[in-house]
């Protein structure tokens, strides 16, 4: 499921404000429209968020030392720092494209997107090819997905989350190419807004992930 | 006309090329890394994913939305297909409501009889000691497959009444977003493909339930069955956000939440359950299947964290019980709070009287919902979690029975010196409050530590799940499925058939319920092939012949009323617009009905239940100058 699957087509010209009438009953109004896509949006993060709640209980229910400690596993902690500075800088540029399709400015509205999708690929080689060490020719990675619970939690956090990241930035450069094409006006724009308030939400998922992946806890101990 | 014009079979045909493409992929991936090509269970797992898409690509649904990546607009077309047959539209995707809540009835009834089949069978097996003609991993997947298939048709009879009835008892011209509504029954298709799939490959013998280490281990059979169930989950996410938006934004002015017909709370409090906790069964399923695919040992029970090496070991199948119960425990408050819901809203109709403490049975059901999000540790009280677990998850367990109660006084209190009409749409929900106090009444003897011990996995708890069930579900959604019949078709059904229904069903289920307490008590298993016949002072054959017998009659009663609508739907007797002279909004307008519901926007001009205040009524499609 990805944020593509509600409804957010109707600022193609066929919304009901343009005397179009089906039968005897008069369509809402666009206003109407996204009123209930935006409800329907964050009914959608509601639901998605017990998925990613469930992945953090996994790793505070998983993550125990032999004394019942919180831990975590040892990984790179400047690979971490970078990738999330990259997605939160990545925000503020999704932000900044929908700002500026509120206000007609569509250079600025069509780069920020750009912006935004470029740095969302950028976490995404991050994480796959830093982190996970997807091509060890590249950088060997800390872990396998098969190293007990410590690979299983941190494959299983930043592979969901990753997964979301992509279908985000595949919206991102569908809404690019949209808009390039001359879709979204300062006052029809709910596709950009969906997108945007999405990206924000894996976003803001991540801010959960980090700590929850790297920072907390200690690391134990290799018995000799 | 050729077949491919019904959506459904260019659907099932796209099921089958995705499920080849997935397993040539799997196939070809395996060799460009100097693998052996073809590994069975890669192959059928990535193949059933694509089976899935496939499905949906082929049947059309995700049309629209393809149109939309490339900015082409798609005006929503209503009204039968232009150049087909009328009858076409329930055979393919179709956006009005009416059509798709038709649809999920239908296959949930399909899926009904496909289930019950299964139930047949092994009961006939059960009906004597020893095996007869079933061996231990076909008996283990039959009712593992009875209860996943009967959650699936439930799901789809829950999903069928709310997309029904919701837009039509607001006033809505159809659901908030009808394209996701038309996705949401059509994932239900390939889903329960995949299910009945599984069986061929292997099945899956821990139960509906699949705990790991069992399902992390057992036939390829398991990541068919997980497939399935993510499709009928991702159905049931789509379909209750939908209904939400369509109750929170689409109400006509002066209908305000406590003036809704009661049905649509009972939605609600629902809705809210499966929107959220549907993600968790998910997640835990997905868990196994990874564990199974690429080895990621969520639950190995192998080592204990760093004791050897940080890098092995770690996994806990009892996290397992607690995510599948935050989602499977809510998951019963989902099957029956519709039902009872419908319980609600026929009695005043039947009593003509108003319903008693409407905002206490509309509250109730809230009650219910958020209550049920902290209970799940009590399927657990013998699984070794933490002791200190226990009594919380049993006091919360208990606190359950103080909204039920309500709902049932209120039911009381609304026939208490009504005019009853007995007609077989009351009877059911009669029947439903009788079996659901069964139910209810053995609901907190497992609840309660103690005697939780002993009962645990034995029979006495299938008598009581199929009561809660039966009560909660199957009596309600048969009184809805004859109470509506005449507005769906136009047409009534045999009154005679239907009472003889009932009065074949109700006692038969009494007996089959209690006789499964009875065996539980006398220490029957559940989930096992066989038993000791020397159980009971040797009287458990008895028993068990009787609640198989039983378990025939209900079947029998099913069979009747399919037959009794078949019958009907066509050539019944005209049944007029408003037979049951109800105050709800869908019987003030024509049977069938029109492709636009209502030829007005409703005006709210009373109380929803005012059953016996003379002129009065609850809505009005006429405009004020009319009146």
């Amino acid at each position: 499921m990805t944020a593509t699957a509600i409804e957010h087509g109707h600022e193609h010209g066929h919304a009901a404000d343009d005397h179009h009438h089906t039968g005897e009953v008069d369509l809402p109004t666009y206003l109407e429209y996204t009123r209930r896509n935006r409800l329907g949006m964050w009914l959608f993060f509601a639901s998605e968020a017990f998925l990613f709640l469930a992945l953090l209980v996994t790793r505070f229910y998983l993550w125990r030392g032999p004394h019942g400690e919180v831990v975590r596993p040892e990984l790179d902690q400047f690979a971490g720092l970078v990738v999330t500075a990259v997605l939160l800088l990545s925000s503020y540029f999704m932000n900044r494209a929908e700002v500026s399709i509120a206000n007609d400015k569509r250079t600025d509205f069509l780069v920020s997107l750009l912006i935004t999708a470029g740095l969302g690929t950028a976490f995404l080689i991050g994480v796959v090819v830093w982190e996970w060490g997807m091509f060890p020719s590249i950088v060997k990675g800390h872990l396998k997905p098969t190293d007990g619970v410590f690979g299983a939690v941190v494959f299983g956090m930043t592979g969901m989350h990753a997964l979301h990241v992509l279908s985000g930035v595949v919206l991102i450069l569908n809404v690019w190419w949209l808009g390039r094409k001359g879709h979204f006006s300062s006052e029809r724009h709910w596709g950009v807004e969906a997108c945007a308030i999405y990206w924000h939400y894996v976003d803001l998922v991540w801010i959960f992930f980090y700590p929850a992946i790297y920072l907390i806890g200690s690391t134990i101990e290799v018995p000799h | 006309m050729s077949l491919f014009t019904l959506g459904i079979a260019r659907g099932l045909v796209g099921q089958v090329l995705g499920m080849v493409i997935g397993m040539l992929l799997t196939c070809a991936v395996r060799i460009l890394l100097g693998w052996e090509a073809w590994a069975a269970e890669p192959a059928w797992t990535v193949g059933a994913v694509c089976s899935i898409i496939g499905f949906l690509l082929g049947v059309g649904s995700l049309d629209d939305w393809l149109k939309w990546t490339k900015g082409i607009p798609t005006p929503l077309h209503h009204g039968p297909p232009v150049d087909k047959p009328a009858w076409t539209r329930y055979f393919s995707v179709d956006y009005n409501h009416k059509v798709i809540g038709v649809q999920y009835t239908v296959w949930g009834i399909l899926l009904l009889m496909v289930g019950g089949t299964v139930a047949m069978i092994f009961r006939t097996e059960l009906a004597r000691s020893g095996l007869q003609f079933l061996g231990l991993d076909l008996y283990n997947s039959f009712i593992g497959m009875h209860g996943m298939i009967m959650i699936f048709a439930i799901l789809l009879g829950v999903g069928g009444m709310g997309n029904y009835l919701v837009p039509l008892m607001i006033g809505a011209e159809d659901m908030a977003f009808p394209r996701l509504n038309a996705l949401g029954f059509w994932f239900n298709v390939p889903g329960s493909i995949l299910l009945l799939l599984s069986l061929f490959v292997g099945g899956w013998d821990a139960g509906w339930t699949a705990y790991p280490p069992l399902s992390a281990r057992g036939p390829i059979g398991y990541q068919l069955f997980f497939l399935g169930v993510f499709a009928i989950g991702l159905s049931s996410i789509v379909g209750s956000l939908n209904l939400l938006v369509t109750i929170l934004r689409m109400r006509p002015a002066g209908m305000s939440l406590f003036r809704m017909p009661i049905f649509c709370w009972a939605v609600f409090a629902t809705s809210l359950l499966q929107l959220t906790a549907t993600q968790l069964i998910g997640t835990s399923f997905l868990m196994v299947s990874v564990q199974r695919a690429i080895g990621m040992g969520f639950f190995d029970p192998r080592g204990i964290l760093g004791e050897v090496s940080p890098m092995v070991g770690g996994g806990d199948p009892v996290l397992f019980q607690h995510l599948f119960w935050f989602y499977s425990h809510p998951a019963v408050y989902i099957f029956v709070l519709p039902g009872l819901g419908i319980v609600s809203e026929l009695l005043p109709v039947f009593s003509r009287k108003p319903l008693f403490g409407y905002k206490w049975i509309a509250l109730s059901s809230l009650a219910i919902g958020i209550v049920g999000f902290i209970v799940w540790g009590h399927h657990m009280f013998v699984s070794g979690y933490n002791d200190i677990l226990r009594i919380p998850f049993m006091y919360a367990t208990l606190l359950v029975a103080i909204p039920t109660g309500v709902k049932f006084f209120s039911w009381l209190g609304t026939i208490w010196g009504g005019k009853i009409h007995f007609d077989t749409p009351m009877l059911f929900v009669l029947g439903a409050i009788s079996v659901f106090l069964i139910g209810g009444l053995t609901g907190p003897i497992l609840a309660t530590v103690p005697t939780d011990f002993p009962l645990h996995d034995s029979y006495f708890v299938v008598g009581h799940f199929h009561a809660t069930m039966f009560g909660g579900f199957v009596f309600p959604f048969f009184a809805a499925l004859y109470y509506w019949f005449p507005k769906v078709t136009g047409r009534m059904y045999n009154e005679t058939l239907g009472k003889i229904h009932f009065f074949i069903m109700t006692p038969a289920f009494w007996v089959q319920t209690l006789g499964q307490m009875g065996v539980g008590v006398m220490g029957m298993r559940r989930r096992i092939a066989d038993y000791d016949p020397t159980l009971g002072a040797g009287q458990i054959e008895n028993w068990q012949l009787a609640v198989t017998i039983a378990g025939f009659a209900i079947a029998f009663g099913v069979l009747l009323m399919l037959w009794n609508f078949f019958q009907n739907a066509e050539v019944g007797v005209a049944a007029g617009d408003n037979p049951w002279r109800s105050r709800s909004p869908e019987w003030q307008i024509p049977s069938p009905i029109p492709e636009h519901s209502f030829p007005a926007p409703l005006r709210v001009v009373g109380e929803p239940y005012d059953y016996g205040l003379a002129d009065s009524g609850y809505v009005t499609t006429a405009s004020p100058g009319d009146d």
